[in-house]
């Protein structure tokens, strides 16, 4: 599971000062998965997610924490988007350090990755498009 | 929905985050475990109570499908007669 997030180009965060160095002073946009053993995962999340990579506009770097194994990398990243619930599998994307588009699990669950990776890829063309002067 | 099975054997809500309507007033929003002779199994449940006033449900659900789901109690037993409704939440539809 995890060299199959690191194939899709996302970096692993083992620790609490792994996900400060990413999220504790943003510039662009980033995505962090929060990954789970669960079906939904395998099934659905990490799927979609390889397939969004895939798109043309895609965000700056894209982060990875897992559920229920990293523990302390996990809770750190929450802090970063606590005022959504905690659910894994999820994802977050932020821009400038505010989250600007949220996928919870029940947004997960029983959909096909192409579905969920249009949602994302979707999401890409709205915020991950650097505007040119 | 695209009927995915990721439990076979299971019920087919299994893991399906689900908005249960109970006769005595509450909405409970949760995953969908099991059902057995005590009832509807829900896992990781808000709870949002009538007394907690008109409108407020809808306010309720909205903002779970925005935020997510608040996990009030860890695990919750419905007693079959007393559901009135099991809707997914992603296709539960609010006023």
């Amino acid at each position: 599971m995890r060299e199959e997030m690191v194939r899709m180009g996302a970096k692993e965060l083992l620790s609490g000062g792994d996900v400060d160095a990413i999220l504790g002073d943003q510039r662009g946009t980033t995505l962090v998965f929060v990954n789970s053993v669960c079906g939904c995962s395998a099934g659905s999340a990490r799927p979609a997610l390889a397939l969004a990579l895939k798109h043309t506009i895609v965000p700056q770097q894209t982060v990875t924490v897992f559920a229920g194994q990293d523990l302390e990398a996990t809770a750190r990243a929450r802090q970063y988007f606590s005022e959504y619930q905690p659910s894994s599998p999820s994802m977050a994307l932020f821009r400038d350090g505010e989250v600007v588009h949220m996928v919870h699990r029940h947004q997960i669950e029983g959909r096909p990755p192409q579905a969920i990776a249009a949602d994302l890829m979707a999401a890409f063309d709205k915020y991950c498009v650097t505007s040119s002067v | 929905m695209s009927g995915l099975v990721f439990h076979p054997g299971h019920h087919a809500l299994h893991g399906m985050t689900v908005v249960l309507e109970a006769s005595d007033g509450r909405t409970c929003v949760g995953r969908f475990d099991t059902e057995d002779e005590a009832g509807v199994h829900l896992r990781d449940v808000g709870i949002h109570r009538a007394e907690d006033g008109p409108g407020t449900r809808d306010d309720y659900l909205r903002h779970t499908l925005k935020f997510g789901v608040r996990r009030d109690v860890p695990h919750l037993v419905v007693p079959r007669g007393s559901v009135l409704r099991i809707t997914r939440l992603t296709e539960y539809r609010l006023d």
